[in-house]
């Protein structure tokens, strides 16, 4: 086959966007009650921009009389909040919405400063649908009796929600918006390699005069969680974050009354038939496993490719892989930013090694990494199969690994042959073979010649250890409503 | 020279389409790297004049802008090519003598291309005898349409050994063929026989040109290229009119088939007032100001 000269190509000049429009603070401290208090711990650790090292800000670390203080005042405003009319609950969060979208630039260039997510998603993903989710819940907030007739629903009481790092202010806005739509009260906490958002988005809560104590946001690490968790007036938990933690939540909260929805980790299934549009289908892996670098639940890490397009197919990926730009988050035109924390990059690291050494062959597209910062190219892996590390575990990264089969119950049996659930791709012209797959891949969602297509009214969520219960849609309402 | 294998021919999926070209046209060009792209837009013009009340006075005009695009900035390309009807080449052919801009004609009974094979020949070989070093032919959309592919594939053979040795660009008319599968299988087609470049439009049809169908036929020329190591060009016609949108193309260009594509002997753009707009884009990137149009010749 004759080679495309992809690399020596138009190089497009440096289109940052620009910062100094953003405001941020030096320190920040946790917001609870409505304001910003220093935390009990007197603590602070620094949020780190991953594409350049520097230090963006100190955030404070919350303890155990720090989360005291964040339920306790979530407990009392549950009780005006959850009796307040529900066309007002509505109105202060469309108030929310409109003001996520007012300073929709702010959000998008702190949210790539902090994370290291390209512009282009932050700025054209991440923040509209965290606005869109604000907007969606508010509408239901006083049609809950319409959405489940006859029912009569109640809201649950204080929820913890625990989020991580990869969709910072989106993973706020899922969990929050349905929340306090529904009449509970909110201790959210982001993950802490990314709490800068969330704290923007309380500066918005504080602003909007939402009553104190709806939402507190408290920020930490792992122990800062796991007081959230095991606090005996929390009255439910939504978790999204790694299976291994979900599990560990699930022990600490068992013989309690607490109820919970857990988001965890995922091996996705992209499924290339030899009747699909080739083409778009390559587009769709591209965006299946590079998007936000991987770092995504859902993301189609685990590529089948029928053998009869195979080669076709991985020539054509190598080529787009190759046009791919990698470089800093604000530049307009990245396509793939910084790896979010050291910690993850040497995972990844990890991983790719793991693979090489049980025999994988590994592709990266070439591409000008800076020194400072986390780094990795998009990488491939062929010659893998089921019983490979790289198959089996979620490697949160910009990594794929790809199959080839032959036939349909084939792919099928592989794609379900895993211990997560939660998402899969299904790539055909022909209609009836997306059904047949739709009815037998064991994924909470299923896409269909596209990927990674997210919005508020469609439910989310996972089959078997990728979790339960659903975001989104009007099944997220019922995670925090009691019928009596 | 070859039937292509129709079965074998990729499907198209418009939403995808569509979704990628969303993504080039978000890339981001400014500074040194619009300079070099609107230089480039600006070889790769065929500037066109194609109407029933083109006069030898007007192509002559047509010529003069051509070779004189713009006197008060230093170092700009010429475009690539004059694009006037066949009994029009011979004055062009006069007018442009010692520049190097070629002189391309269409022919085939354009725009409709409703005739006998025989008259197309004849208009073609008549074109070239004038002068023309490109032959723009169209196909016959309704064969095509009615599923005589063989049909349209002589028919482009035959006009590619009428053309000796100018090169020939065989428009699809993409406006007329309704859906993506069909622009992809008449670019096969007229890839297989024979074509140097493939075309979209005779701009005499909506829509002309569009991102979407460029798209579907950059991937056909790249799914031959990497088959037989043959480069085929590519030109959009009709309806690109601004400098913005001619840097989407090119942009599309660079990220689908690379720089070898990224000249005249490879991409042209079919426009008549493209190659002001990118002017004024130029002199606005050397004075920092934006000039009134009345500046800019028209002709």
């Amino acid at each position: 086959m004759s080679k495309l000269n992809l690399n020596k190509t138009w190089n497009y000049a440096a289109a940052t966007e620009s910062t100094n429009h953003i405001l941020l603070k030096e320190k920040y401290d946790l917001f609870i009650n409505g304001e910003f208090v220093k935390s009990n711990s007197k603590k602070y650790f620094d949020t780190i921009n991953p594409a350049t090292d520097e230090v963006i800000a100190k955030i404070s670390e919350a303890n155990k009389k720090d989360i005291d203080l964040a339920v306790k005042s979530a407990k009392i405003a549950f009780r005006r909040w959850s009796k307040l009319k529900a066309k007002e609950r509505g109105k202060y969060i469309f108030r929310i919405a409109r003001m996520i979208q007012e300073r929709a630039k702010e959000f998008a260039v702190i949210e790539s400063m902090d994370g290291g997510k390209p512009i282009r998603e932050s700025r054209d993903v991440d923040i509209p649908l965290a606005a869109n989710h604000f907007f969606y819940y508010a509408g239901w907030a006083d049609k809950l009796e319409y959405a489940f007739p006859n029912k009569t629903p109640k809201p649950l009481g204080v929820a913890g929600q625990i989020i991580p790092w990869n969709f910072p202010l989106l993973m706020a806005a899922w969990k929050i918006a349905p929340a306090i739509a529904c009449g509970n009260t909110v201790v959210l906490k982001p993950a802490e390699t990314t709490s800068l958002t969330a704290l923007k988005l309380a500066e918005i809560i504080q602003e909007s005069g939402l009553p104190k104590g709806v939402v507190n946001i408290v920020t930490g690490a792992g122990n800062t969680g796991a007081e959230i968790v095991n606090h005996p007036d929390i009255d439910k938990i939504a978790f999204t974050g790694s299976t291994n933690v979900g599990k560990l939540i699930q022990k600490s909260i068992s013989g309690t009354k607490k109820k919970s929805t857990l988001e965890l980790g995922g091996k996705g299934a992209n499924i290339i038939f030899e009747d699909a549009a080739i083409d778009q289908a390559v587009e769709g892996i591209v965006n299946a496993i590079f998007f936000n670098q991987g770092h995504v639940c859902c993301a189609g890490s685990r590529l089948f490719v029928q053998e009869s397009v195979a080669n076709v197919v991985i020539e054509k990926l190598k080529d787009r892989m190759s046009s791919l730009i990698v470089g800093n988050p604000l530049d307009k035109n990245t396509d793939i930013g910084a790896i979010n924390s050291k910690e993850q990059l040497a995972t990844i690291n990890k991983y790719i090694k793991i693979g090489q050494e049980e025999g994988g062959e590994i592709y990266q597209s070439k591409c000008s990494i800076s020194k400072k910062g986390n780094w990795c190219p998009p990488t491939l892996f062929l010659n893998v199969s089921q019983s490979h590390t790289i198959v089996q575990e979620e490697i949160f990264g910009p990594v794929l690994a790809i199959q080839t089969f032959r036939t349909i119950d084939e792919v099928i049996e592989k794609a379900n042959n895993t211990p997560f659930g939660l998402s899969a791709g299904v790539w055909t012209e022909k209609g009836s073979k997306i059904f047949k797959l739709t009815q037998e891949l064991n994924a909470g969602v299923v896409w269909a010649n596209t990927y990674n297509k997210f919005d508020p009214t469609s439910p989310f969520g996972g089959f078997k250890e990728s979790g339960f219960g659903r975001e989104g849609g009007l099944h997220g309402l019922k995670a925090y409503l009691k019928f009596e | 020279m070859s039937f292509p294998d129709l079965l074998k021919i990729p499907k198209i999926d418009k939403l995808g389409v569509q979704e990628i070209v969303n993504r080039f046209c978000k890339r981001s060009i400014k500074t040194s790297a619009k300079k070099h792209g609107l230089h480039l837009a600006l070889s790769m013009i065929d500037l066109t004049t194609l109407e029933g009340k083109d006069t030898t006075d007007k192509v002559r005009r047509l010529c003069y802008k051509a070779s004189h695009l713009h006197n008060s900035l230093q170092g700009l390309p010429n475009v690539a090519a004059v694009c006037v009807y066949p009994t029009l080449v011979r004055v062009a052919k006069k007018e442009l003598e010692g520049t190097k801009i070629n002189i391309a004609s269409v022919a085939t009974a354009f725009p409709s291309g409703q005739s006998t094979l025989d008259v197309k020949l004849s208009d073609t070989k008549f074109a070239v005898n004038e002068g023309a070093d490109e032959v723009d032919m169209v196909i016959s959309r309704g064969k095509f349409l009615a599923g005589e592919y063989n049909f349209v594939y002589d028919e482009i053979a035959a006009v590619k050994e009428a053309c000796g040795k100018a090169h020939l660009k065989v428009i699809l008319e993409t406006g007329e063929l309704d859906t993506l599968d069909n622009v992809r299988k008449a670019s096969d087609i007229a890839i297989y026989a024979g074509a140097d470049f493939i075309k979209t439009s005779t701009g005499k049809i909506s829509p002309a040109a569009t991102m979407p169908v460029t798209f579907v036929m950059l991937n056909a020329i790249k799914d031959y290229y990497k088959k037989t190591g043959i480069k085929i060009g590519m030109k959009p016609a009709g309806g690109i009119s601004t400098a913005k949108i001619a840097l989407q193309y090119l942009v599309m260009l660079n990220e689908t088939l690379g720089y070898d594509w990224m000249n005249k002997d490879l991409f042209r753009f079919g426009a008549s007032s493209l190659a002001n707009d990118v002017l004024m884009q130029l002199q606005k990137q050397e004075s920092g100001y934006y000039q009134s149009l009345d500046y800019f010749s028209k002709d």
